[in-house]
């Protein structure tokens, strides 16, 4: 009876999926001055599915991962988490910020960066111990970097670093993970394992969001797209959303044609 | 005399001073730490500064209420006020103006220190009883400090030192990573103000000691210093109170070993001193280990390159090479190579062809990314891997 009242009616279908989506977001605006990075923003995320948001410098893809977590604050709109309000949900969300957001020479071992991970576990007072200890190092063996654990962590390269901020969000635990463009900058081995890791979340039936900036890559890596230019243009399956005429309408002249054709085979 | 204070032989006022110096001085180390790792070290001298016209105020209401001016509770009082007035103008002027922090801190710290000091003019020129102590306040005077002194700083010191080791993980996490943090749901803006609360906290109760314009010394020194000498945060809040702690006592010693001798600079100059002392001695970060570590590595530069050059038979011309070469009888005094040198000319040779095709193989990229005209090869492959390499050597054209 529900269902064939929410197919009669868009907006119940609409708010239905707000419902159970990892991560719904409403009519998101964002602003840096007076000028809005986001503009009216719906997104639904697909649960236990990859999804890349891509689009143009500047087109605000860092900011509306940033207010999803509301670390930068919406002008206006909503942003639900699995169906509640977001500050109810930190423990089910990760986040993998950028590299180049934190001072690499900080005085702290890789295995400190990814025992804040489990900072909710330990609490203000709560001592540190082998069952924390374990979880830590299962965490940078996941991404290749167990021998580097007691290393001072401005001594890693920069791929070694993503991978840390990776491990960190790692043992969180976590049924959402958002990541800021973690193949930027990083080596081909570092991306690797990656990509493996963040498979290996979604066959746990995890949920990945990734802010992406290499079209080559996109059908490979996703199930799901989301593209933006301070406005949505396009969100769905790869196949679908994934298309020469949106990534046009994404980047504008900044393709050529003849690139676009390049970027996007034929299934 | 010297060795007398060191022990707490100097009287009830030397060893109050002492001791509460020290107190002062770990409090201050430890807070300062996450004031350093948080890069706003330079508020703090805001902060201290804006506390001048409060006392002056301060001053100014006690003495109009007929009450003694130079109540300590009442001065600080009122420094803490100003101070937060000041912090309040600081984030005002950063959050809400175009302005970088470091032009609200430049106009925090004159604008509040000057009208500091008209009303301190103006208190003297008055000529209210007894504001003699007053000018204490700006660079410390420990002279008259008494025991309910020393209970002030203690309690303020126990009381920060409890808040710090309650919120030091928020307050490393805030200071690492600030997005992360909040992205986790901790109230950054709140940590923030907890820790700039608590570098007020200490400003305060350190007026007495070391006075406004030196306090800034006892928050950053402490923790630069310790810096030298861990990579761990933890690591560097403990070792920065025991500087701290060491750096004042020592000061306040010193400073009671000899008639007028000021005891809040000297504290200062005892912590530059630890800092001058980790700056040059310390493993990994310091200046010696650095210069150290350039010379070793530019020998292991000059040596590859030399063997390389014997290998293909060039003529070395320069001096540190061969004197290099011939310290380790790979080359006789006229520049010729030994039987030694020619060996390892040889490997030093052979050892680049194979780094040539190990870089040309796809499969081996992050191996060969170590490449880096040093490296040894064997500590990148495996004997097999560089048998197989060599193979490939002998049989070029089967390699392509």
């Amino acid at each position: 009876m529900q269902l064939s009242l929410a197919s009669q009616n868009g907006q119940t279908a609409r708010e239905e999926g707000l419902d159970q989506s990892p991560l719904a977001i409403r009519g998101l605006t964002v602003s840096y001055g007076e000028k809005p990075a986001v503009f009216s923003v719906d997104m639904t995320v697909v649960p236990g599915q990859m999804t890349a948001i891509i689009g143009p410098n500047g087109a605000g893809k860092s900011t509306l991962l940033k207010a999803a977590l509301g670390i930068v604050p919406p002008v206006s709109g909503r942003v639900q988490v699995f169906g509640r309000p977001l500050d109810h949900q930190r423990a089910r969300i990760a986040y993998v910020p950028q590299r180049a957001s934190v001072d690499w020479d900080f005085p702290t071992r890789v295995i400190d960066v990814v025992m804040m991970g489990l900072y909710r576990e330990l609490g203000l007072l709560g001592r540190i111990r082998g069952t924390h200890h374990k979880i830590a190092r299962d965490c940078l063996e996941r991404v290749g970097m167990s021998e580097f654990a007691e290393r001072q962590i401005g001594q890693l390269s920069g791929g070694q670093q993503q991978r840390v901020f990776l491990a960190r969000a790692l043992a969180q635990g976590a049924d959402l993970y958002l990541l800021d463009e973690p193949f930027a900058g990083v080596d081909a081995a570092t991306e690797k394992a990656i990509i493996g890791v963040l498979k290996a979340l979604r066959a746990e039936g995890k949920t990945v969001v990734v802010v992406h900036h290499d079209l080559a890559t996109v059908q490979d890596y996703f199930d799901n797209v989301f593209l933006i230019n301070t406005r949505k243009v396009a969100e769905g399956a790869v196949a679908e959303a994934f298309t020469p005429e949106s990534l046009q309408a994404a980047y504008g002249g900044r393709l050529a044609t003849a690139q676009i054709e390049q970027i996007v085979r034929p299934a | 005399m010297l060795i007398d204070a060191l022990f707490l032989q100097l009287g009830y006022n030397a060893t109050l001073v002492a001791i509460g110096a020290a107190l002062l001085g770990a409090a201050s180390g430890i807070t300062g730490t996450f004031l350093f790792l948080r890069k706003r070290a330079l508020v703090s001298d805001a902060v201290s500064h804006a506390t001048l016209p409060g006392v002056c105020v301060a001053f100014l209401v006690l003495v109009a209420l007929g009450g003694d001016g130079r109540n300590l509770a009442g001065l600080l009082i009122g420094s803490a006020v100003s101070a937060g007035i000041g912090l309040w103008c600081m984030n005002w002027l950063t959050r809400n103006t175009r302005l970088a922090e470091d032009a609200a801190i430049g106009a925090v710290l004159s604008v509040f220190f000057g009208f500091g000091v008209v009303l301190l003019t103006v208190i003297q020129t008055l000529g209210v009883g007894r504001q003699a102590g007053l000018e204490g306040f700006l660079l410390g005077s420990t002279a008259g400090m008494l025991y309910s002194d020393a209970l002030v700083i203690a309690a303020g010191g126990a009381a920060v030192l409890f808040l710090i080791l309650l919120t030091r993980r928020p307050m490393t996490m805030v200071a690492f990573d600030p997005e992360y943090a909040a992205a986790r749901g901790l109230p950054v803006d709140k940590v923030d103000m907890l820790m700039m609360g608590l570098v007020m906290a200490v400003t305060v109760v350190g007026l007495k000691v070391v006075g406004l314009i030196l306090i800034v010394a006892l928050l950053i020194i402490p923790p630069v210093t310790a810096r030298f000498w861990t990579e761990r945060a933890d690591q560097v809040v403990i070792l920065a109170g025991v500087l701290g702690a060491v750096a004042a006592y020592l000061g306040a010693a010193i400073s009671a070993s000899a008639p007028n001798l000021p005891t809040g600079p000297i504290i200062v100059l005892m912590s530059f001193a630890l800092f001058a002392l980790s700056l040059l001695v310390a493993p990994n970060r310091g200046v010696l280990a650095a210069v150290l570590r350039h010379q070793k590595f530019q020998r292991r530069v000059h040596i590859r390159q030399g063997l390389l050059a014997l290998a293909q038979d060039q003529t070395i011309y320069e001096p540190l090479t061969l004197r290099l070469l011939s310290k380790r009888g790979l080359v006789r005094a006229d520049g010729v190579a030994t039987k030694a040198g020619r060996a390892r000319a040889a490997k030093a040779l052979r050892d680049e062809h194979r780094w040539d095709i190990l870089r040309r193989d796809q499969a081996q990229e992050a191996a060969a990314a170590l490449y880096d005209g040093l490296r040894e090869i064997e500590t990148v492959l495996t004997p097999d891997q560089i048998a197989e390499i060599d193979r490939k050597i002998s049989t070029p054209k089967e390699a392509c």
